[in-house]
């Protein structure tokens, strides 16, 4: 029972990742039908972003909850500002193209960012500055609780609620939700679809960088292709929880770090990566809209 | 026009060049040929097994060289890529004559060479090349290092009778060869000395979370864990199971030697063991005759790469000597039978597998350092 609990602890702190860069992939797609393959590698650059910037504060950033907020708000400037960058330069001018080459246009950004950051800054693992020291704050029937895993969940609750919010209480997310319904419809009616679908990629951009400096904090290792895995399976857990839905992004992102602990700690640990799948090819012979999808609706 | 009839001349006279070069006649020295990396990002590795290397042959020379005449080094940088090694050996067989070749570090450099020297029938020493298939290349590929299923043999032996446990979790990386040769004869030997394994799980290299495999582990309260794999996986593993509230050794294998092991994993591996080729804290006269020269002239004490540089130039040195004509197969043939040479990694044999016999060390981690623990044999 101490192991399952422990286990579910572990579990959930490493879904609330997911669960934050899937918010990016779900948000993207709901409004451009877009899977953004480079968004994983936005992350891997948040990342370098919190490295560097944690670099130059110095002993400034370290052990201080101040500092470690000051280099979590510059990852994620910067980690939108890529978003921006990204959407502004390679999607924008695609916007008319087929589907497919956008999708294509997304993997080769993905690759042009990972050999990028190989080239400028070496394919050798970084060790993460030790942003907040781990302390236990919660040992109790054999359950141990970091500071840094209570933070990681806290911080992604917080702004998972901070999005939902934007979403549905500010006339931002209003323009959101009509571009999303129907772009042409939602111009049409004034909405400037450009400035909506440039604030979509900021935010789920920024979200990544948020867990470029969550993850690396707990787990201090940051490298040019660090992006690839989590952000294969943030996109499984967006598809698993109803691609385009909030809420779904959330759930299928703790499900998933959930299901990959429990393999490795009651089956076989070399399925970690494989169950993933499982669970996606299950729920969508099953739902094929996942979890929280809504019916599909032929708009033509 | 006129530019491209002059760059096919040109052309002819290097293929004509290259021609002439390729039937090289071998010098009156004897030239060895090295491979190794000296650029790119195993730069490191190739650049401290030359030094040791280069340290070995001016000794050789200055107490009269290969029988009177000088041991001389053609040196090919082959940036740790397996096709630029197998390049390397062709170019210094080819077109320098050597008669022996020193390389690679890594094994899978030592792997593409191996068949272009045997090919050739020049023999051919890997300082540190430890994945048991390099010298099965044929009979003029040897080694100077153990291969990698011993240190889980060694780490095994050390556990049972120097910890005294009775119980070990085995943590290890079953995409690698390497970790999965150590871990598989450690879960093999460990038993046969009285110890059980409780636990067994595995990663995959490029995992950053190893909270599940942990978590795991520190529900079957071991009294040793074994994690034989590299020090990037290592350092974050050493961190998350302090982190769990696990106190017990963890123990490893050479992949732990880094001089970042200690900076990644901040203190908490801080009293754990790994096994290595050799330890510069060694109190044999000609282990710290070794340590001395080399620190003087390079300014820094030798690692383990070094140390094994030096011992394949001169158990090639010493093959040389006992050659009758300094032919590659006389050479060949010496280096075979090469018994209990006081080498600085250990006393060395090479067996019919063309393998070093040799002993391993065990060093702990303590106060931001490594620490020379104790010896093992290798197995009767």
């Amino acid at each position: 029972m101490q192991e399952f609990l422990q286990q579910l602890v572990n579990g959930i702190v490493w879904g609330s990742a997911y669960a934050l860069i899937a918010l990016g992939y779900t948000m993207v797609y709901g409004i451009l039908r877009l899977i953004n393959f480079a968004h994983g590698d936005v992350y891997m650059a948040g990342a370098y972003v919190a490295f560097f910037t944690a670099g130059a504060l110095g002993g400034l950033a370290m052990g201080s909850p101040a500092g470690a907020l000051v280099v979590m708000l510059i990852a994620m400037s910067g980690s939108g500002l890529l978003g921006y960058g990204i959407e502004r330069i390679v999607y924008r001018p695609l916007r008319a193209a087929p589907r497919l080459t956008l999708l294509i246009a997304a993997i080769g950004v993905s690759l042009f960012l990972e050999y990028s950051a190989q080239l400028a800054f070496g394919s050798e693992p970084r060790l993460f500055p030790q942003l907040v020291p781990a302390r236990t704050v919660v040992s109790a029937c054999g359950v141990v609780i970091s500071n840094q895993q209570a933070i990681i969940v806290a911080v992604s609750l917080a702004l998972g609620l901070g999005l939902q919010f934007i979403i549905h209480h500010t006339s931002m997310g209003r323009a959101m939700r009509a571009v999303s319904f129907d772009r042409e419809a939602a111009s049409l009616m004034g909405v400037n679809v450009d400035r909506v679908i440039s604030f979509t990629f900021v935010l789920g951009s920024a979200l990544a960088g948020a867990a470029a400096v969550l993850v690396p904090m707990n787990n201090p290792q940051i490298l040019p292709f660090m992006g690839v895995q989590p952000g294969l399976k943030a996109f499984v857990a967006a598809v698993l929880g109803g691609i385009g839905n909030v809420w779904g992004a959330i759930a299928g992102g703790l499900l998933m770090g959930i299901a990959e602990i429990m393999v490795v700690g009651y089956l076989a640990s070399s399925y970690r990566d494989g169950i993933v799948f499982a669970i996606l090819i299950v729920v969508l012979i099953v739902k094929p809209t996942g979890l929280f999808g809504s019916p599909v609706t032929d708009r033509a | 026009m006129h530019i491209r009839r002059h760059g096919a001349a040109l052309l002819c006279a290097a293929i004509a060049a290259g021609l002439l070069a390729g039937c090289a006649k071998r010098s009156s020295e004897p030239l060895v040929g090295v491979f190794m990396p000296l650029t790119g990002p195993t730069a490191d590795f190739g650049l401290t097994t030359r030094d040791g290397i280069q340290l070995a042959v001016d000794e050789i020379n200055a107490a009269g060289g290969i029988n009177g005449k000088p041991m001389k080094l053609v040196i090919e940088d082959d940036r740790g890529i397996p096709a630029e090694a197998r390049t390397a050996v062709t170019k210094l067989v080819d077109q320098s004559g050597v008669v022996a070749l020193l390389g690679d570090v890594a094994s899978s450099n030592s792997l593409a060479a191996a068949p272009v020297a045997q090919m050739r029938k020049i023999p051919m020493i890997s300082p540190s090349s430890t994945n048991p298939e390099v010298t099965r290349a044929g009979d003029n590929i040897f080694r100077v290092c153990f291969i990698d299923p011993f240190q889980g043999y060694v780490m095994a032996r050390f556990a049972a009778e120097h910890l005294n446990a009775k119980t070990a979790a085995v943590l290890w990386d079953n995409g690698s060869d390497y970790s999965t040769g150590l871990a598989e004869v450690f879960k093999e030997e460990f038993p046969k000395m009285g110890g059980k394994i409780v636990c067994d799980v595995v990663f995959r290299a490029g995992d950053i979370d190893f909270s599940s495999q942990l978590t795991k582990i520190r529900a079957t309260n071991p009294d040793v864990i074994y994690v034989p794999g590299y020090y990037t996986e290592v350092a974050l593993i050493g961190r998350k199971a302090r982190e769990l509230g696990i106190t017990v050794p963890m123990m490893g294998g050479d992949g732990w030697t880094s001089a970042s092991l200690i900076e990644r994993a901040g203190n908490s591996l801080e009293g754990c063991y790994h096994s290595d080729h050799y330890s510069a804290d060694s109190d044999e006269p000609h282990v710290r005759k070794f340590v001395q020269s080399f620190t003087k002239r390079y300014g820094h004490a030798p690692n383990s790469l070094a140390a094994l540089g030096y011992d394949a130039a001169w158990i090639l040195a010493e093959a040389m000597r006992r050659s009758e004509d300094l032919e590659p197969a006389s050479i060949r043939k010496q280096i075979a039978q090469t018994k209990d040479y006081p080498a600085v990694t250990g006393k060395i044999t090479i067996n019919p597998e063309r393998n070093a016999e040799k002993s391993a060390v065990v060093l702990q981690i303590r106060g931001k350092a490594v620490h020379y623990v104790t010896t093992i044999e290798p197995r009767k």
